[in-house]
This record gives structure tokens, sequence and C-alpha cells, in this order.
């Protein structure tokens, strides 16, 4: 509870921001609100359903949903520039969707279909699209960071202007080779912006009783990488944090840490029944902060979207994610002659020059 | 002449700080010593006054534990060696350590083709590259052909690039990087902090994202480190990804015992990364696979382990002269011919066993000796088809027995080519103990010429 209540003082404090930013000339436009409202609920739905494909035994093994958080992704992917890449752990449906990739994909993915953006073959928690410049999808808690931070050796490498956005939770924060990330990236100055999506609880234990300094954001101080605390369940803070930490990696300064304060509705994986936590507190958030009632309210504030236009959106969210569902429960599995493929390659590596 | 590193044998006596009659305390630098890695400071552990230089500047090949001037005073006649070793490290193993001299320049020899035994899968032929005519052969140091293929590589694509720790500025642990910072500059030959996991998912990550890096690990041992990156980072996300996210990565150092290190910095890890679909490992012997295999894992587009041995390091071996040479990744050769016995080895261990068949050559036993070079993908069509013609097989390797790449040849041999085996295959490794630090024990516990010739004699029934 206490959490929740500091992070909806958060809330308040950037929600007077929020309100004005879409009148002001740096504010959004209607387009721009309606397609986040759009995207955050095309996560919203797609992870639920996922979640009744999981009941159904059509997906297996472990499922991470980013319901709660969706305005983390949205956000960033707003503040992002052609080509800036993205990488996350294993709850990554949602960054994969917001990267542009195709819901079929990702859907199929999640049941093993021969249709899923890996074949088949990495499932949930490894998705990848190089074209969406989206470098996964990885389930050992932390490795993204030191990958991520890679990304932006590459970019500092190339001078190519762009940067890298590492994801990770506040459970990953507490990972060795994230402060080895961290010392590189500042020595070197790589354009690297960290993203903490802090929803308070690293699998089933609470930020209080994992991390003796549970102000993530200043995790890089004694590297001198400057970090601050974002409310998560508001994307246009999130987007103007990012933005913000976006161009600092950019212009050559280095990397920036943002705490995204935020909150997972489900457990862990579809196996946890999140004991640690009460209802009530569960309640509290959705009732509160959530990140899609804020931007409906917004657009409503605004006159920019009547109950007509909001449930169009939503009748065509509902169809992508059921054409998703149809499409990941009918696409083949992958042919046994693929267990064998994608072991190595003989293909020359994209990028190369002389 | 002291023993500034565990693997020093010899070295040169740069320059003399201090002349007869000088009177030294302890701390003084009174020489310069220069190994193969370095000019270091030699200074004294004694008081006293230098009553005699034995071995003037400029001397060459100095042998460890000479005594190089005399300090007259308290002691009389107490040397300057600061410390007086009752012997070399690790005796067995320091006799045995290849010697090139010896070996045949086979460079260019045709391979015998491995067809294979019927359950085979026929694989396009591998071949050295043909040399073209009048090529020069020259003496190389295995770290001078290492440091080569490097430079050659990243002259050639400007997507290469090397970073590790001390790989910059102080020209490489090893010296394997000398000079590659004066030639590419700061961002293409990296000093990192000493932070393994950390470097190696960031090699990883500058991977995926199209560039081609090479990853020096001082040595494999801290490389455990880093074994998530190279395995789960790595080696499966082309498979998981679908085929989309290519890792064109070269993780390189030196791999095994060095001498007197004891256990946790001598480990043989080609079994360990040998056991992981989606790496290539590779363990070469001489300065020309080392460096056209090297040349040949930065161009691959996977991720190769490349495995070196320091106790190598120094040795010269012929390697062609100006011409791009690439050893194809997976093919082995047969270092010496023979119908008597196969030996299997990689690395160091090759050299041991050319030894070996010398001595076998004695009691009319002939071996061939047939060096892996690659331990993923493994030529096992090389080597039985070795083991048609001489019946036998001792495998040999610096790793542990159980679960080792020896064991994976015997079972391969075994499946393979069971009707060929006139005997049970034996394995040499090293005992089945944390390595020891004391000399005796370390040497008891490695696998020598000695216990190869052993082997070799009791699958023969010899």
């Amino acid at each position: 509870m206490a959490r929740g209540q500091t992070g909806a003082a958060g809330r308040r404090k950037t929600n007077g921001a929020a309100k004005e930013a879409p009148k002001g000339p740096a504010g959004v436009t209607r387009e721009e609100l309606l397609g986040y409202y759009r995207e955050m609920l095309l996560i919203r739905r797609f992870e639920e359903r996922a979640g009744q494909l999981y009941g159904m035994g059509l997906i297996g093994g472990f499922c991470h949903l980013y319901i709660g958080q969706e305005a983390i992704a949205v956000g960033v992917e707003a503040a992002k520039k052609p080509g800036d890449e993205v990488i996350t752990g294993y709850r990554d449906h949602g960054h994969m969707l917001t990267s542009g990739m195709d819901p079929k994909e990702v859907m199929a993915e999640l049941t093993g279909r021969i249709g899923g953006s890996s074949k088949g073959k990495g499932g949930s928690m490894h998705m990848f699209s190089t074209e969406a410049a989206f470098y996964g999808g990885h389930g050992i808690v932390g490795a993204q960071v030191p990958l991520g931070t890679g990304l932006g050796l590459a970019n500092w490498y190339r001078e190519d202007g762009k940067v890298s956005f590492a994801f990770f939770g506040d459970g990953a924060a507490n990972q060795g080779q994230v402060y080895e990330a961290f010392n590189m990236a500042e020595l070197w100055k790589l354009p690297v912006v960290y993203v903490i999506e802090n929803n308070q609880y690293a699998m089933g234990t609470a930020i209080q009783r994992s991390s003796a300094e549970t102000r993530l954001h200043k995790r890089g101080v004694s590297f001198g990488i400057p970090g601050e605390e974002v409310d998560g369940m508001d994307v246009l803070a999130v987007k103007a944090a990012a933005e913000k930490a976006a161009e600092h990696a950019r212009s050559g300064q280095g990397p920036y840490i943002l705490e995204m304060k935020t909150y997972r509705y489900r457990g862990h994986s579809m196996s946890d029944p999140a004991k640690y936590r009460t209802r009530e507190e569960v309640d509290e958030v959705r009732k509160t902060r959530d990140p899609i009632d804020h931007v409906e309210e917004l657009l409503e504030k605004n006159g920019w979207a009547d109950e007509a236009t909001l449930k169009g959106i939503d009748a065509e969210v509902k169809k992508i994610v059921a054409d998703a569902a149809e499409f990941a429960r009918t696409s083949p599995e992958p042919d046994p002659s693929e267990l064998y493929t994608d072991v190595y390659t003989e293909a020359a590596v994209q990028g190369g020059r002389a | 002449m002291p023993a500034l590193s565990p693997t020093m044998e010899e070295g040169t006596l740069a320059k003399w700080h201090v002349k007869v009659g000088d009177n030294v305390r302890s701390g003084d630098v009174i020489a310069e010593i220069e190994t193969d890695k370095a000019t270091m400071e030699v200074e004294a552990v004694d008081e006293g006054v230098i009553s005699e230089i034995l071995v003037p500047e400029g001397s060459e090949e100095v042998k460890v534990n000479t005594p190089i001037a005399r300090l007259g005073g308290e002691g009389g006649a107490a040397t300057k060696a600061p410390e007086s070793k009752a012997e070399a490290p690790a005796p067995a193993a320091q006799a045995a350590a290849g010697d090139p001299e010896k070996q045949p320049p086979e460079t260019a020899k045709p391979q015998p083709e491995g067809e294979g035994a019927a359950p085979v899968t026929p694989k396009p032929a591998l071949r050295d590259p043909e040399l073209p005519e009048g090529v020069n052969l020259v003496k190389v140091t295995v770290r001078d052909a290492l440091r080569d293929a490097m430079a050659e590589e990243m002259r050639r694509d400007g997507d290469v690039f090397l970073m590790g720790e001390e790989v910059a500025q102080y020209q490489g642990a090893y010296k394997v990087s000398r000079g590659l910072l004066d030639e590419f500059g700061p961002k293409r030959v990296i000093d990192t902090p000493i932070t393994e996991y950390g470097f190696a998912g960031l090699g990883v990550g500058a991977a995926m994202a199209g560039l081609k890096p090479i990853v020096e690990f001082m040595t494999f041992n801290f490389a455990m480190q880093a074994i998530d990156h190279i395995i789960n980072s790595a080696a499966k996300t082309l498979y998981m990804s679908g085929g989309q996210i290519k890792t064109s990565i070269v993780f390189r150092g030196p791999n095994g015992a060095a001498a007197r290190v004891a256990a946790q910095h001598s480990q043989d890890y080609a079994a360990w990364y040998g056991h992981v679909p989606g790496l290539k490992v590779i363990a070469p012997y001489d300065a020309a696979d080392a460096k056209g295999l090297l040349k040949a894992a930065i161009r691959d587009p996977n991720p190769v382990v490349f495995l070196e041995h320091e106790m190598l390091y120094g040795q010269e071996f012929d390697v062609p002269e100006g011409v791009d040479w690439v050893v194809p990744i997976g093919k082995a050769k047969v270092r010496r011919e023979g119908t008597g016995v196969t030996l299997v080895a990689y690395s160091r261990m090759v050299g041991f066993c050319l030894q070996a068949a010398e001595e076998l050559a004695k009691d009319g036993i002939e071996a061939e000796v047939v060096d892996l070079r690659t331990i993923r993908p493994m030529d096992i069509e090389t080597v039985v088809e070795s083991v048609k013609k001489t019946n036998r097989l001792v495998t040999v390797e610096e790793g542990w027995g159980p679960m080792g790449v020896g064991a994976e040849v015997a079972a391969k041999v075994t499946e393979l080519a069971f009707d060929y085996l006139d005997a049970p295959p034996m394995r040499v490794h090293q005992e089945d103990v944390p390595l020891p630090y004391a000399a005796n024990l370390e040497a008891l516990s490695m696998p020598s010429v000695e216990r190869i010739v052993k082997a070799a004699k009791a699958v023969s029934y010899k």
C-alpha cells in the first residue's frame, strides 16, 4: 500500500503538467494522444487474451504479462527516433507491440507456431525483430543491460546518432552485471538510456525486502550517471522524461537512468498467485492510477474524444487481438526439420563494411 | 636471473643500473630485464656492495636462476637472484613442451581427406589452402601470429575491433595485442575494466548490432564470470530468434594450465564450450593454425570460442608469408603419419603427442598424431580414418577426463569404427583433482609425454 501511495503522489504532480501539455505547443496533439491510447489498449487486450490462451493450454512455459505497465513501453516508444534500439527482459510482449512487430507474429510465437516471430523456437521470453530494432526478449535477469549497453557501444562506434533503450525491472536492478555495464557506459559516454520499470516486486519480493536503496534512479550516482524518478503510469510523463534522457545520451553526454514507478496487475508470471500482496493494494492502483484510464480522462477533458470514438478504437483493437489469437491458434507447429535450423548461420552479418 | 612471470624460462639483461663497487640497499633498482612479455626493473633484495657483474648488459637468453651479479657484504657471496629456486617449475611439463624444430614443415602438405565410415554424413572436403609457388615460410611465434591475424582482419573490415583487459595501452597482458593500439587507435582497441561479465555482454550486444568484436579474456579462467553471455546470449540467440539475430564474435585468450598458478588459474575449457550448440570452439597448436584459424574465426558469422595456450605463445613455427592465410574451421590435421596407434589431441597436447610419437618410434610403434584443431564442430571423420588404419586410439587433453573431449572422441570412434578397434580406447588427461600448486604434485596431475607413451603401449599390448 505504501508504495502505491508514493506512486500516486508522483502521479498527482505530473498530472498537472500532463493536463497542460495538450494545449501548449510542446504538448501532444489529439492524434498523438489517441495513438497512445490505442497502443496501450492494444497491449492490455493482447495480454488479456494471452492470459486466456495460457489458461486454455495453448501457451506453455513461462508467460509474463505487461498489464499495468503499458504507459512505459508506449511513452518511451513515442520518444524514440527511427533506428533507436530497444532491448528488455522477459516481460516483453508490450515492447514488441509498440516497436511495431505484427501482433499475429507475437501471439503465434506465444503458441509456438511457425508463424511466430522466431518460428516458434523462442517463445514468450525470446522474440526479436531486427527490422523494428527490437533486440529481445531475454530470459536471464539483467542480461539485457550489458547487451543493451553493447548496442549503445555499436552506436558510439559507428557514430550513427542512435540511442539504445535498455529496459529492466526492480529485480534486475540488483544484478551485479548492471553495474558493470553502468560503469562502462559512463566511462565511454555510450548513448544508452536505462529504463527501470519499477513495479515494486522482484517476482514475489517487495522492493523494500530486496533492495537496500529503493530509490533506483539513484543507482547511477557512484558512476556519475544522472537519473530521475518518473510516474510510470502517466504516458506523457514517461514520454517527456524519455525525450530528455535520449537527448542527453544522443548528444554525447553518456547514459541516463529513468526509474519508472509502475505496477503490474497480474502475478510475476502466469503461475504466480501473487499472495505476497493484498487484493486491496492491486484494486487501489487499478482504481486510482490506471494508465489507460488516465489517458481516457485526458482525452475527455480536452474534448478530444467522445464515447463513440473510444468505442471505435476499442472495437478496432479487439479485432486485431482476435485476429492475432486466431492466427496463433491456426498457424501450424514448426516442421520437424526446423529443429536443426538456425543453430549456426553461414549468412554474412549485416552492417559489414570494408 | 629472476623469474618474472610464471612461465618465464629465460630473459635478456637489458641494462645494468649499478656497477662494481656500488652500494645497494634493498629496493634499489639494479637492472632491467627483458622478457618475451615486458621489460621489468629488478630490485635488490639484500644490502651490500656489488662485488662482481657476472652477466654483462645486452646478454640474451639468460636462463632463469643464472647468477647475474655478486653482492659482497654480510653474507659474503650472496647472489642477487631475489629467491633461489630449487628447480624449474613443472619440470615434466616444461621438458615436453613440443620442440618446433623437430616438426616437419608440413603446412602445405595435402591432407588425407576423411570420407568417414559409412554412418558418418559426408561433408564437403575441407583443406588447408594451397600455398602458391614460391611462398615463403617464416618463423613466427604463436603470440605474433595471433596479433598478425587480428591486425590483418582489422585492416580488412572496419567492423572488427578488439576489447579486453590491458589490450590497448599495456599492449596485452601477454603481449598478444602488441602494436594494435598504435595502428588502430583507442576506438578499435579498447581497454576494459576488470569486469568480464559486463564487457562480454557489451561485446555480444555490439555483435547483435552487426559489429564483429574480438573479446579477449586475460585467461579463460576469468571467462567463467562471463559464461552466461557466451552461452545464453551469444550461442543461443540465433536459434531463439528464428535466425534473425546473428552474433559474429570471437572470445579468445589463453586456456589451460600455465605453470605453477594453481587450481583457479589452470583450467581447460574445451569440453565446457564444446558441449554447447551454437558455439564454434577452436584450440590451435602451431602458429600457422593460430593465425589461419583466428582469421577464419573473425570472419565467421557465428560466435567462436578461441582457446589459446600461454605455454605456446613464445614458441616459433613456420607461417606462410605474404598470403591471406585462412585455415578452415572444423578440419583436423594429421601432424604425423603412422600405422601403430592414433593419438588425438589439441592445443599444447599436440606437442606432447609428437614427442611421445618419437619415443614410441624407438620401440617400433609408429604413432599417427591427429590434431583436432577445432573442438566443435569436431572433424571425427579424420579421427575415424586414422583409427581404421591403426586400430588403436589414445586421446590426450589437459582437461579432466569425465565428460571430456577424449570421452567424446572415444564414444564417437566406438560408435563409428567399433569393428576396427583392436583395443579399448584410452584417455590421457589431467588427474581428477583441482590442479595443485606444489611442483611435484602439479607434474603428477598434468598429462605428460611419459603417460602418453604408457597409454599408447597399453593399447598396443606392449
